[in-house]
């Protein structure tokens, strides 16, 4: 099996995987490989059988990646940060931060900020039933750390771009923890880039936890190339009255996969999760999102919207599991997409589950092609058939970009979209390390 | 301008147009009436190119170029122009934005530079005083949420701003109340010109209260069976289509 080979590297390298990594990332690791040697790799796992270097002994690349690459989103004015390949890269030019506010990469904050790591890392994890968390488990030894300490509100987003780089084909693994303690707020925006021809994989947890009536936003842009795999994992955790607002975009991959686990817990909270997807050729991308309402009086509403054309593979399979203790549950699934061409295929599942009594919750899912009228109509005002599906197209994701309240992030969103749309490759601007 | 001969259309396999003639001069306002399913949508549908419809038959020429083989977008930017009988609700797609693509489309066809985003909302602002359309409908999206009278406005004032050489409206009146009627038909009338023409499809004498026509049509069963001036309209609304239908020996 396919596993089996990572189960024996990491059995030889365990050690050093440890020795390059921090007690609290490691002590998980031969428990995780118990369980992947049990639910093996289901998620692409043939995409794992390629010859791919693991970045074991940390070597770093003798890039600056902050002198090297410029971000796919100018103008935000973001605190930035890079996680090159899986190492997290400190930005020594960073504007200081906020007071109390702490950004470093995970392992370094396990040495030095323990306390505030212990209570929460791996909390969210499931390794015992999900494979590819139990390999992120298994392996990953950085990542960044975010704490945002109580009562603070960032007055700037921050940004975290994964950058893969490398003249050979690379596995990385990292693992993201973002805590914000109550009555905080903070925006966070990923970014999923690629430079170089070489095949890349990735295995990437992001756990983040919402204290009581904070507020968090968590931006994910993936832009990367067609021998990319993706796959990634967020965990989300809810207090009292916290509010989330979640968008996970894809314009360009090989193939991707994201997973939501939102447990939210608390009362009186509130999860937007939003995703859209600009699939064309071989691409394929999977959205498979849990929302648990766990504690009462809380609220989510989902939209995702896939576009395909050529052979693009979409998938969405959504979960809402109100418990019975969440009663006045209002939860809204709405997943809308769009084939346009043949060959483009799109299974969606949308799931409820429901053991509460007084709630309201409805789910619609559609699978269509471009309005026929729709396209006639802008053709007799004299816009040409090409224009007139872009337009159409672009009208359908209008309403996911509509969500999205970083307006630098929705200017260039809207171009990038465009770009892709009109099927030119919305590369990144100014990227040194593509040139 | 507009030379129709022995049109002939099928939709679905079932043939509506039999053999439609029809000659539309510059300055000449035409209206075609008929009772129900005698083929007046599939007319003006397949004049505009609609591509649910397949001619199997006849020639039609339009300021000396052979319509049927241009594209419905050569077609508008050749001055050819419908009024919907249900204008398309597009959620997501801005007037302000499809007007923009539509009137420099047009431009460039044309040889014309692109307007500047502020000649461009200078234009609007005109135009839409002749139909007295809500300043705020611009800024939503196509048609989406208007009222039927909105909607039919929403057709004159993308009509203004697109200066067609021939306008072809299809049940311009249907749902209408008597002051959109009005505002409408006043708006078709102050876009007309000399060198332009217009037709008409209508089931009511109504209309023809407001824009007078030249020449009234009566199409009947996919053809057209008579044609006289404007005093033939009166006699349909006095007697009905019952007279046509004996005259055409059922």
């Amino acid at each position: 099996m396919v596993q089996d080979a990572y189960i024996s590297l990491y059995k030889e390298q365990s050690e050093l995987i440890d020795s390059y990594s921090s007690d609290l990332l490691n002590t998980n690791r031969a428990a995780a490989c118990e369980s992947l040697s049990k639910l093996g790799l289901s998620i692409y796992a043939q995409e794992y059988e390629r010859d791919f270097g693991l970045n074991i002994n940390r070597y770093k690349i003798n890039v600056d990646p902050y002198l090297s690459f410029k971000c796919d989103v100018p103008n935000i004015g973001a605190y930035i940060y890079f996680v090159l390949n899986d190492t997290f890269y400190p930005n020594s030019q960073q504007a200081k931060l906020p007071e109390g506010v702490i950004v470093c990469g995970i392992s370094e904050a396990i040495s030095k900020y323990s306390d505030l790591v212990k209570p929460y890392i791996n909390r969210q994890m499931t390794i015992n039933t999900d494979g590819n968390q139990a390999f992120n488990a298994m392996f990953a030894q950085d990542g960044l750390f975010v704490y945002i300490p109580k009562g603070l509100k960032m007055d700037k987003p921050l940004q975290l771009i994964n950058l893969m780089h490398g003249n050979s084909d690379i596995l990385a693994v990292s693992h993201n923890l973002i805590i914000l303690e109550d009555d905080s707020s903070a925006q966070l925006l990923i970014c999923d880039h690629a430079s170089g021809d070489s095949h890349y994989l990735t295995n990437r947890v992001t756990e983040v936890f919402v204290g009581k009536n904070a507020i968090y936003e968590h931006y994910k842009l993936e832009n990367t190339h067609e021998k990319m795999t993706n796959i990634c994992s967020l965990l989300l955790d809810q207090a009292d009255n916290s509010q989330v607002l979640s968008n996970i975009i894809t314009l360009h991959n090989n193939k991707t996969r994201n997973t939501v686990v939102a447990n939210i817990n608390g009362s009186h909270s509130s999860l937007s999760l939003n995703g859209l997807v600009l699939g064309d050729k071989d691409q394929n991308i999977d959205n498979t999102t849990t929302i648990n309402h766990i504690g009462p009086d809380s609220s989510s509403a989902e939209l995702f919207k896939y576009v395909l054309d050529g052979q693009a593979k979409g998938k969405f399979y959504g979960m809402v599991k109100v418990y019975p203790n969440a009663q006045k549950t209002s939860a809204i699934q709405t997943n809308r997409n769009m084939c346009i061409s043949n060959k483009a295929n799109m299974q969606t599942k949308p799931q409820l589950e429901i053991y509460a009594d007084d709630v309201k919750c409805n789910h619609g899912a559609t699978v269509g092609q471009l309005d026929e009228n729709a396209l006639f109509y802008l053709r007799s005002r004299g816009i040409s058939e090409q224009e007139s599906r872009m337009l159409l197209m672009y009208a359908f994701v209008h309403d996911v970009l509509e969500n999205i309240r970083l307006d630098a992030l929705k200017d260039r969103l809207k171009l990038l979209i465009e770009k892709r749309l009109r099927g030119e490759l919305s590369k990144c601007n100014g990227c040194v390390i593509c040139k | 301008m507009l030379e129709i001969k022995d049109l002939h259309a099928v939709i679905g396999g079932k043939e509506i147009l039999r053999g439609v003639n029809l000659s539309v001069k510059p300055g000449e306002v035409h209206a075609i009436m008929g009772p129900n399913g005698s083929g007046k949508s599939t007319l003006s549908a397949v004049l505009a190119g609609h591509p649910a419809y397949s001619v199997t038959g006849g020639t039609v020429t339009f300021n000396g170029k052979n319509l049927l083989e241009l594209s419905p977008e050569e077609r508008s930017r050749e001055g050819l122009f419908l009024s919907f009988q249900y204008p398309v609700e597009i959620p997501g797609v801005s007037m302000v934005n499809f007007m923009r693509t539509a009137v420099n489309e047009h431009r460039k066809y044309k040889n014309l530079p692109q307007l500047s985003a502020a000649e461009f909302l200078k234009l609007m602002r005109d135009k839409k005083n002749i139909v007295e359309l809500d300043s705020k409908l611009a800024n939503r999206s196509v048609n989406e949420g208007f009222s039927g009278g909105e909607k039919k406005r929403n057709e004159i004032f993308q009509m203004a701003m697109l200066e067609p050489s021939l306008s072809i409206l299809d049940e311009t009146d249907s749902g209408l109340d008597i002051d959109a009627l009005r505002i409408v038909a006043n708006g078709v009338n102050k876009l007309k010109r000399p060198d332009s023409a217009t037709i008409l499809i209508t089931h009511y004498q109504r209309l023809l209260d407001y824009i007078v026509p030249d020449v009234v049509h009566i199409l009947y069963k996919g053809r057209i069976v008579k044609t006289a001036g404007k005093e033939l309209a009166l006699t349909l609304e006095e007697k009905g289509y019952d007279w046509i239908k004996q005259e055409v020996g059922e």
